[in-house]
């Protein structure tokens, strides 16, 4: 797949139902069975009503790659996804502390991070989300996006900001604080 | 090997502190299968032979919290919450959405049995095999979002401290209940999120007699081994097409039903059932559409999301947040007070929904006040000062707050709409139980059974249910294609959402069932025989009742007083339902379900489905004969 043919997946998280139907394609797809927590797309309820799909932004730089001292992360050179060579990962966390949006997460079961590997180009937590025309995973091409290294947040700043475009200021600060 | 189930349930006493673990025997998990019905075989198994002597708000009820084999893969999820129940005296299987039984399963627990009382506020955390009674008193009298905010945050810590170096710990899922269940008030429910809860049946004041505010899963396992993964989802894509099919379920949910169930089926309790039609075009769906915030809100797994997030973002009632509202708090704190703004409406919710009452009692018992008041049986200085007029949001929401703190006449109205009914007619030596519309101790749903055109419309809907007022467990005469209440235990034992479920026939839920554990079931084998006996447990406790009330076989099996008034207004004026034909459908379902004509089990029904401790139970208590 040529560069030009990235496609990146765009999150609307004030559309986001909750539904977590992504998390279950995401772990059909990759571990043959339902297990929410080894989903590599997780959604995040800090406050009811607020979702926050979160999953790998693909960054430009990719920081994560660049703090792996065991070299387990690489970058796919089709896709642009991160791959986690998980004979190599030893579960450090080093990647989650230098990720803007603190995404990658042990596996429940292994010791390795776990990150979203854009199923070969074609999602399947999007192709769920479509289905259901809930409109909160969209796939788009890669170059539409100015920055993505812009778009990556903890799953905390994108719940405050979802919060208060849903919710308002007050109810933000009940909620959280 | 099992399939489809975790294996074993969690079992604690607050009174000791002791935390264990208790396997179900599988033949019980065949018979019961989880849920409502495995409720009703454990909490007879432990509370039957003194039944009528437990206080379900005494430490010697237990708190049941259960998944079925169902849960999790079907996609629409619930958990059942249960125990002797503080409204009916019997048992009722109350189910409330969220993640909460998956998360449960993922730890690798079906369910959750509670018995005893702490001696102070406490929680239960469960992260996988970790499992502690944590102190609540930071959070003992806060209303839901204080709850929640501590909760979470400090639950998410102490994942993290279980799970060092995981990454962003994802929320647990958490039950909680509000000041309204700390207070042991009767029309408490059991919470999850800010809005969905756990009404019927009360067992929200039963987890605040047991000192306990919440219980938090957080489960990082798989949902348990199915027999069958291919057909399981093969199965469940089939259910989650229907649901997406379903284009105006999943647009309006059920809070499109507001304005047509009173405008069009004349069946909506409007100022505490004087009647159940209005036209009042201010509370249309699309009114109500204007508040809310333009996504679904769904739980795991659901393809219907067949709830809407409502906010309010400005006006005097500025940041009250719920869901839709869902036709049955649109009606009961909206048209049974008087109230026809949405916005109002949403306020209400809201007030509610934080004091942790049961929409649906709580307004039930806010209506026979109110019409209390209007009548002037009650006086302003009755109600403490406050004028409880219809349609005023500031005052019901005022006398709410009091009823779930049990302040002055709020400890009155606590009690429920039965309750209350008998201790205000002692007080005012009149006769007010013809003013409290209720069965057994329970509020009805929001479905009046007079214009005959709700889609719940036997008039024995409630008064033969062994969930007494329980509109989602209604009774219906058993005829062709009809399976009467029977049909609610399938859903209710299972544990998925039956909004979710109108498109599987029982044989697809079967099959599906058969696919995730491996066990054949016919529906001869499940109606003829295993919902059946579900059905005998609970009518057997729901008989044997007490300690406070107890209800009289067949007397007792009818509908409250003002169903046999004729509709006052509306297009259907003057129907109402008849006695005759109401006597011969209650034979009819009775003999049905192996019941004499008071409606008690008979000694051939119970050994047939094998229950003789049931019959010797029911004989030393008088009821066979």
């Amino acid at each position: 797949m040529a560069g030009e043919d990235r496609v990146w997946i765009r999150r609307n998280y004030e559309k986001c139902s909750g539904c977590r139907r992504c998390e279950i394609a995401c772990s059909l797809h990759h571990e043959g069975r339902i297990w929410p927590e080894a989903s590599r797309i997780r959604v995040l309820m800090l406050i009811p009503g607020v979702e926050i799909p979160h999953l790998c932004f693909q960054c430009e730089n990719y920081p994560c790659v660049k703090a792996c001292p065991a070299g387990a992360l690489s970058v796919n050179s089709g896709t642009g996804a991160v791959e986690v060579d998980s004979s190599k990962c030893t579960g450090c966390g080093l990647c989650v502390d230098a990720c803007p949006g603190r995404v990658p997460h042990l596996h429940p079961g292994r010791n390795n991070i776990v990150i979203c590997n854009l199923c070969k180009g074609d999602p399947a937590c999007v192709k769920e989300c479509v289905k259901g025309k809930w409109g909160a995973l969209e796939l788009v091409p890669a170059g539409s996006v100015a920055s993505r290294r812009a778009l990556a947040k903890t799953p905390m700043e994108l719940t405050r900001e979802t919060a208060l475009k849903i919710m308002g200021e007050e109810v933000l600060k009940e909620a959280l604080g | 090997m099992m399939r489809g189930y975790a294996g074993k349930l969690l079992d604690v006493d607050l009174s000791s502190g002791s935390i264990g673990e208790t396997r179900v025997p599988e033949e019980d998990l065949k018979n019961y299968v989880g849920g409502r019905g495995l409720a009703a075989k454990i909490a007879w198994d432990r509370l039957g032979t003194r039944w009528e002597n437990v206080d379900p708000l005494g430490p010697e009820n237990i708190l049941l919290v259960l998944t079925g084999p169902l849960t999790g893969y079907y996609p629409g999820t619930k958990v059942c919450v249960s125990g002797k129940s503080p409204q009916s005296n019997g048992l009722v299987g109350s189910t409330v959405a969220g993640e909460f039984g998956v998360d449960l399963k993922c730890a690798g627990y079906d369910g959750i049995i509670v018995s005893g009382r702490a001696e102070k506020p406490c929680y239960l955390f469960i992260c996988d095999n970790h499992v502690e009674i944590k102190d609540a008193s930071p959070i003992w009298g806060a209303a839901a979002r204080e709850t929640l905010r501590f909760l979470v945050g400090e639950s998410r810590k102490n994942v993290s401290r279980i799970r060092p170096r995981y990454g962003e710990v994802k929320e647990p899922s958490i039950l909680y209940i509000g000041p309204a269940g700390e207070n042991r008030t009767r029309v408490a429910a059991v919470m999850s999120k800010y809005s969905h809860a756990a009404g019927y049946g009360g067992y929200g004041g039963v987890m605040g007699s047991k000192n306990l505010k919440a219980i938090v899963a957080k489960g990082f396992g798989p949902l348990p081994d199915v027999y069958d993964n291919e057909r399981m989802l093969h199965l469940a894509r089939r259910f989650a097409e229907d649901c997406l099919e379903n284009v105006w379920f999943r647009r309006w949910g059920t809070g499109g039903g507001g304005y047509s169930f009173g405008a069009e089926t004349s069946s909506e309790p409007v100022r505490n059932w004087q009647t159940e039609w209005h036209n009042r075009r201010s509370y249309r769906r699309e009114e109500f559409d204007k508040h809310w915030v333009k996504k679904n809100w769904g739980d795991f797994g659901c393809a219907m999301t067949c709830l809407k997030l409502a906010v309010l973002r400005k006006g005097r009632f500025k940041g009250a947040v719920c869901d839709n509202p869902d036709y049955e708090l649109e009606a009961y704190v909206g048209t049974n007070l008087g109230i026809f703004s949405p916005e109002h409406n949403i306020y209400v919710s809201y007030i509610i929904n934080e004091l942790g009452l049961c929409g649906i009692q709580g307004g039930a018992v806010l209506g026979f006040a109110a019409e209390l008041y209007q009548r002037k049986i009650l006086s302003k200085k009755d109600l403490d000062g406050l004028e409880l007029k219809w349609g005023d949001p500031k005052a019901f929401a005022a006398m709410a707050e009091k009823t779930a703190f049990r302040q002055g006449i709020g400890d009155i109205l606590a009690e429920g709409v039965y309750r209350a009914a008998v201790k205000l007619s002692e007080k005012k030596r009149v006769n007010l139980l013809k003013y409290a519309v209720q069965e057994k101790g329970m509020a009805i749903g929001a479905h009046g059974v007079r214009s005959g055109r709700d889609f719940i419309s036997s008039s024995i809907a409630y008064a033969c249910s062994v969930q007494a007022g329980d509109h989602t467990s209604p009774a219906s005469p058993i005829r062709r294609g009809d399976r009467g209440e029977l049909s609610s235990i399938l859903p209710d034992s299972g544990v998925y959402c039956m909004f979710a479920a109108f498109g599987p026939t029982d044989r697809e839920i079967l099959d599906f069932y058969e696919a995730i554990t491996g066990w054949k079931m016919s529906l001869r084998e499940w109606y003829g025989e295993k919902a059946l006996r579900i059905l005998q447990l609970q009518r057997a406790m729901l008989l044997l009742g007490g300690p406070d009330a107890r209800w009289r076989p067949g007397v007792d099996d009818d509908n409250p007083p003002r169903f046999w008034e004729p509709l006052p207004s509306g297009p259907f004026k003057g129907r109402r339902l008849r006695r005759k034909r109401f006597e011969k459908e209650r034979r009819e379902y009775f003999k049905a379900v192996g019941w004499d004509e008071n409606g008690v089990p008979t000694e051939k029904t119970l050994r047939r489905l094998g229950l003789t401790d049931l019959e010797t139970k029911l004989r030393e208590a008088g009821l066979v004969t």
